[in-house]
């Protein structure tokens, strides 16, 4: 009989907050700050809790369209035909910034290297296999290069990170755009794959004379050796969280936030960086659901910004967050019961 | 096996006749009435659990091939030949990965088939029997290691040591052959291949020692009574007679081999290509699914996806089939 007690216990406990659990999933690059904005939040808002799997993006996607879950997440915002499947108007919140850096291991150089976008392009391209390439040396005055050949590593799961380093070289190398093209997976025409920021990154730790690109946190809190790169000004510039989120105050940005922030304009602008998006139903289902959401989205790209320096993702520039706010009172969800602080 | 099957089926025949436990050629057949009622639930339990995984297989297969329709009928048997593999424009063809499944899964039992018979040889005919039962165990142990801790252990220090090692060695008195050229990465076919093998020792090792223990040890004595060596004695009496079920090991290694996802990801360096040295990174069947189902954006990509898993289904369903029908045939000849 205690088997019974306990058994029912399991299933119908989850029925008594059911009111009050919402159900996530998509993007991991953002759920580390996601994990720490929901526990923070449930000590502003007792009454919610989030429940978020980083399944990718892609996943993300898929269960939010099918409505399995409340709402989204992903690094890349859907494209018009994922919004035409859904059926039901999507609405995207940018939550905060990341940034994709160049790692490399060439022990003999000592100062960080600097690249412009058609350098790197070529690289991954396997056009350019020496690092003592004229073109490199070009770049880098001053600067011994080795005469060792050039091993690209590269995501080999589908990933957002691929996603937004393939968009920036689409811009910046006709070459790339017409041989490989912009994805979350591409066909990569050289170099070997690691699964995962750490596969990649574990490539290049290992191999001297490898080429990579990971995320900027990953490669912040591993201590790894980053290039900067040349933007649209002409300025090499290196990836920090000032500088990604110039990048994004650079851009002139659309109502529904979809749009690629690679290759910006701004002096300062890191140009490989993208925003990561909450996916939210423009009117939820469930309206009590619908109207806890809004106030976590209230919260986030507001009071939650606050939490991302610290874990290395770049905030949302201030000029910005009048603009998230204003979409989301465009949901159409149940008034909040009362303002949370 | 076949006798078994012949008193399954004629169990299969109705519920009312159940076979119960045989002794010898005399056949206990109960009725109806006889049967008690908790040996009538019992036989309804086991044979709704018996059918019921024939139809969970044949419900995966349904399930794989809805999947991949679109790509099924897009591509044609042109997705197993084709080695493009392109989700950006919408090409998808598997033949690399078939390619890097079935080479670095033959690479292993190349490896792992000769160890693991020396292996049970020796455990069971040469070592002293406390030894043989604390090494036994230890290699047994293998076997419980979780995949992801040989992937790591593959990328940390196997890989870096054929690297600066042996690949470079390989490389300078075996470079004539194309099996040995191209640039040392260090992590490719050949070490994926060397994972393999370390993770199949323990299944061929023990299931051949299985077989060799089954051989009466009267075998044994005749042949050391014709004034037969040590070797000999083992070559005539003991491996003679047990090539069948070596052979039956080696393809359960073998089964083990193909669908290994995690520590071949790791270390198999993931390139959509085919080359014929071993240093070159490939990917295999079970490692691209693993890598891009997540990730996965448009619809045909999902459904390539799919049909590379129906494809390792019909691999492994394949090779299996083969190696029963080759014992089959065996036995038959012995």
């Amino acid at each position: 009989m205690k088997l019974w007690t306990a058994l029912s216990v399991l299933f119908f406990s989850p029925a008594l907050f059911a009111a009050a659990l919402i159900n996530g999933a998509g993007a991991s690059f953002p759920y580390p700050l996601y994990a720490k904005w929901f526990s923070e939040y449930q000590k502003v808002n007792p009454e919610v809790q989030i429940n978020y799997q980083s399944i990718g993006s892609g996943g993300g996607i898929r269960q939010f369209s099918q409505k399995t879950v409340d709402f989204g997440a992903s690094d890349a915002p859907m494209t018009d035909e994922q919004i035409k499947e859904a059926k039901e108007p999507v609405v995207h919140i940018p939550t905060v910034l990341g940034a994709v850096v160049v790692t490399y291991n060439v022990p003999e150089v000592t100062k960080p290297l600097q690249l412009s976008g058609d350098l790197v392009a070529d690289i991954f391209l396997g056009t350019i296999t020496k690092w003592d390439d004229a073109r490199i040396k070009a770049q880098n005055p001053g600067v011994t290069l080795p005469a060792k050949a050039i091993l690209v590593a590269h995501r080999s799961d589908g990933s957002g990170t691929t996603n937004i380093f393939t968009d920036y070289l689409s811009k910046v190398s006709p070459a790339w755009k017409e041989k490989v093209g912009v994805g979350t997976a591409v066909k990569w025409p050289t170099g070997l794959g690691g699964k995962g920021n750490e596969g990649v990154a574990g490539l290049v730790k290992q191999t001297p004379g490898a080429v990579g690109y990971v995320e900027l946190i990953y490669a912040k809190s591993n201590d790894l050796k980053f290039a900067s790169i040349k933007n649209k000004a002409g300025a090499f510039v290196e990836p920090d969280m000032k500088s990604v989120t110039a990048a994004a105050g650079a851009t002139k940005i659309p109502a529904d936030f979809r749009v690629s922030l690679t290759d910006a304009s701004g002096k300062g602008a890191y140009p490989i960086s993208g925003f990561t998006y909450l996916l939210v139903w423009k009117k939820h289902p469930d309206a009590d659901k619908g109207g806890k959401l809004v106030e976590f989205l209230n919260w986030a790209v507001t009071d939650g910004q606050k939490y991302a320096g610290d874990l290395h993702y770049a905030p949302l520039p201030s000029s910005l967050v009048p603009k998230v706010q204003g979409a989301i009172k465009t949901l159409d969800a149940k008034p909040a019961a009362k303002a949370k602080g | 096996m076949k006798a078994e099957a012949l008193e399954n089926s004629a169990a299969m025949q109705g519920p009312w006749s159940i076979s119960l436990p045989t002794v010898k050629r005399f056949k206990i057949k109960a009725g109806r009435g006889d049967l008690h009622w908790g040996d009538r639930l019992f036989f309804w339990l086991m044979s709704t659990a018996a059918v019921g995984i024939c139809g969970l297989l044949g419900l995966i297969l349904a399930f794989l091939v809805y999947s991949a329709l679109p790509t099924i009928t897009q591509f044609g048997w042109a997705f197993l030949v084709e080695k493009s593999w392109d989700p950006v424009n919408g090409e998808f063809g598997a033949l690399a990965f078939v390619f890097g499944t079935v080479v670095s899964s033959l690479l292993a039992l190349l490896v792992a088939t000769p160890l693991s018979v020396g292996i049970a040889l020796f455990l069971n005919e040469l070592a002293p029997r406390r030894v043989a039962k604390g090494i036994g165990f230890l290699i047994e142990m293998l076997a419980a290691i979780p995949s992801v801790v040989y992937g790591l252990w593959g990328i940390f220090v196997l890989a870096p040591w054929l690297r600066t090692t042996v690949q470079p060695f390989l490389g300078d008195w075996f470079g004539f052959l194309p099996l040995f050229q191209g640039p040392p990465y260090g992590v490719g076919l050949m070490t994926s291949g060397i994972i393999l093998a370390i993770m199949v020792i323990p299944t061929i090792s023990s299931l051949s020692k299985e077989v060799f223990r089954a051989i009466p040890r009267a075998n044994r004595e005749a042949a050391l009574a014709l004034g037969a060596t040590r070797w000999e004695t083992m070559r005539l009496s003991v491996l003679k007679s047990s090539k069948t079920g070596i052979f039956g090991a080696v393809i359960l290694g073998l089964g083990r081999a193909l669908g290994e996802t995690m520590a071949v990801t790791m270390v198999i360096g993931n390139r959509n290509d085919i080359s014929s040295s071993l240093f070159a990174p490939a990917q295999t069947m079970a490692s691209i699914i693993a890598n891009e189902y997540a990730e996965a954006t448009t619809s045909l990509h999902l459904s390539a996806l799919a049909e590379v898993g129906l494809a390792l289904f019909a691999v492994t369903f394949l090779i299996n089939g083969l190696a029963r029908l080759l014992i089959w045939r065996m036995k038959g000849r012995a």
